[in-house]
């Protein structure tokens, strides 16, 4: 018998019990929905995540005492000495800017309203290094360093928290840790849903933070933000501050005891964590697939008993056991596959409606419903429905006949 | 010399029921002839169906000699006997046992199907089913055909292959007697003008008089032949 011959007969068997049929696919449905639906949020995620460190600027690199990988002893802090040294651009010609930072947290508060904010000490380099923008005032000035001015640049949900708006605000004070600073500036929410505290920051001169805020020994930074000349330079750049720092903490032999990151290695970290992260939520989803691919041999197994003369019949009137065995695997597989479609629908409808919930609450970030994820989703529920097929059929294919044909 | 269709041998069928042997049959030997209609009579319990089992190759005799249109069929495997079933062996139930769902053209066709024959399945079915006086029919459900007419469409699907046996076990057995005897005259008129070997496993002596040759089976042995 041929295989379209065996679907055609397939389909009318199982067009002839629509609801139980509709049941069994269900399961599917909801399996490889899920699939679909968790994998196109954990891509959405990692696009989104990529993206938002990507904003930053891709000539961006990170300096920060310590090494991630290595236990150090004696880690020199980054001084003023090191900034100095790696803004020479005699030195380090790949380097266009530099910008140190110190940072700490403290209540920020303005006439009875309180939060808990980043307050980091910067210097005028930081708003290009950073690409920072604002919506209103000015960055902080050259003038507001040397004059360890009172000013501060806030970020937009320090404005929400204690203005309730994020516009008109220059020239207001606030008070953080008690000593009033003038507000100068408000920056552009720089979003991307990578976490609150992105929006909830202060930024500070670096001289006022370190005469009046946070008290650091002889001028210890928190991070260095280094840019490049160019985005190409970025490695050259990373090289050329690893050997400046080398010389400078006498580490020229042995392990570093600080750490260069570049905007290409965050963005690799963050595809890491957000790939496991598509991978667990897929696993997740993958189970319910298992549920429903139970349900089919479940179904099929009913199936078989029920047809049981049926088999009997045929094979009296000369089906092999091959034959029989086609038409109950030809039946799990078309149960399986219309589950797939559908599924796949129905998953790309779930991220499309996460995507807008997204959206609608401020966190823009598009789920992406992949090809990959689309044949991968068809061709596991295809396998799900031969695999758990075969018991049942094979059940249904060693029926002897006589016994088969006697069955009421 | 009329040619031999059916040559057994000392068929015997063994069932173990835990510690228990039955008989079902116990030595059966007979032959049947190409063109002829016999019937095969006997109380229940005598061995009627396992001899027409064994004789319709659903399944194998414990010892003994089986030959069906001179193949040996005793040591087929079940696609082999599945194969021998298709070509060789009609059936028709007392429960005319049609595939509810499919008309009675794709039930008739159905064992084409089997048999892979590519080409010409509906017109050979439709041939079967004018045969037996179904042809305005075609497309009908058994649930919308009588039951005399259900069984047509069984006789049609039994002769579609040409067999070399016509089984049928009770095939009036769940009509009324007047359908009843149109579905025998039927039997009886394909005997007679296609030549059809026809075995009939009956309780009926109406029907079985009305055949050439009666077997009758007692404890799982041949008890007369008239």
């Amino acid at each position: 018998m041929n295989l379209q011959a065996a679907i055609f007969e397939a389909l009318e068997s199982l067009s002839a019990n629509k609801v139980r049929t509709g049941l069994t696919i269900l399961g599917i449905v909801i399996g490889v929905a899920a699939v679909i639906a968790m994998l196109a949020v954990g891509n959405g995620a990692q696009n989104t995540i990529t993206g938002a460190i990507n904003g930053v600027g891709t000539n961006l690199l990170f300096v920060f005492p310590g090494n991630q990988e290595q236990d150090v002893k004696n880690i020199k802090p980054l001084s003023q000495g090191d900034v100095t040294a790696i803004s020479d651009t005699l030195q380090a010609p790949s380097i266009a800017l530099v910008a140190p930072i110190i940072m700490s947290n403290f209540d920020v508060t303005f006439s009875g309203e309180q939060i808990t904010s980043q307050v980091s000490g910067v210097t005028p380099a930081h708003e290009s290094v950073r690409n920072d923008k604002l919506t209103e005032g000015s960055f902080i000035s050259d003038q507001d360093m040397l004059g360890n001015a009172s000013v501060a640049v806030i970020g937009p949900d320090v404005a929400e928290q204690l203005f309730g708006r994020t516009d008109g605000l220059v020239g207001e004070t606030i008070r953080i840790e008690g000593q009033p600073f003038r507000i100068i500036g408000v920056m552009e929410s720089r979003g991307g849903g990578m976490g609150g505290s992105q929006d909830n920051i202060v930024y500070i001169p670096l001289s006022t933070a370190q005469a009046r805020l946070i008290h650091r020994n002889n001028n210890k930074y928190d991070v260095v933000f280094i840019q490049a000349v160019s985005p190409e330079q970025v490695t050259s750049a990373s090289d050329e501050v690893s050997q400046i720092l080398r010389t400078r903490h006498r580490t020229e032999i042995g392990v570093d005891d600080f750490t260069v990151l570049t905007q290409q290695d965050i963005v690799d970290t963050a595809q890491t964590i957000t790939g496991v992260l598509t991978i667990f939520l897929g696993g997740i989803a993958a189970i319910s697939l298992l549920v429903g691919g139970i349900g089919i041999m479940n179904i099929m197994l009913v199936s078989v008993t029920e047809r049981t003369r049926e088999i009997g019949l045929r094979k009296a009137i000369g089906a092999r056991k091959r034959d029989i065995l086609i038409q109950f695997l030809t039946e799990s597989a078309l149960l399986s596959l219309l589950g797939g479609i559908i599924g796949i629908a129905l998953g790309w409808l779930i991220a499309f409606a996460v995507g807008k919930i997204a959206e609608a609450t401020g966190n823009a970030f598009t789920p992406a419903v992949s090809l990959d994820a689309i044949l991968l989703a068809t061709i596991f529920a295809t396998a799900v429905g031969l695999f758990f097929g075969i018991y049942p059929a094979n059940r249904a294919a060693n029926l002897e006949p006589v016994e088969a044909l006697r069955y009421e | 010399m009329k040619q031999k269709v059916i040559e057994a041998k000392d068929l015997k069928k063994i069932y173990k029921m835990g510690e228990i042997e039955v008989h079902a049959l116990d030595g059966v030997t007979l032959d049947i002839y190409k063109g002829e209609m016999v019937a095969i009579m006997g109380p229940s319990g005598s061995g009627k169906s396992t001899l027409m089992n064994i004789l319709g190759c659903l399944d194998l005799p414990t010892s003994g000699e089986y030959l069906l249109d001179k193949e040996s069929v005793g040591t087929m495997s079940d696609d082999q006997l599945a194969g021998i079933r298709n070509r060789k062996v009609g059936f028709v139930f007392q429960s005319f046992n049609l595939l509810s769902r499919s008309s009675a053209l794709s039930n008739v066709e159905l064992p084409l199907r089997y048999a892979g024959v590519k080409e010409g399945r509906l017109r050979l079915a439709r041939e079967a089913l004018e045969t037996v006086g179904l042809g305005d029919r075609v497309n009908h459900r058994p649930m919308e055909l009588s039951g005399g007419q259900q069984q047509r469409v069984a006789i049609a699907r039994a002769l579609i292959n040409n067999p070399a046996i016509l089984m049928a076990d009770e095939p009036t057995g769940n009509l009324d007697s007047k359908s009843g005897k149109e579905i025998l005259d039927l039997i009886l008129r394909l005997n007679k003008e296609r030549g059809t070997t026809v075995i009939v496993i009956t309780h009926d002596p109406n029907v079985a008089e009305k055949t050439q040759r009666v077997i009758r089976l007692k404890d799982g042995l041949v008890e007369a032949i008239k």
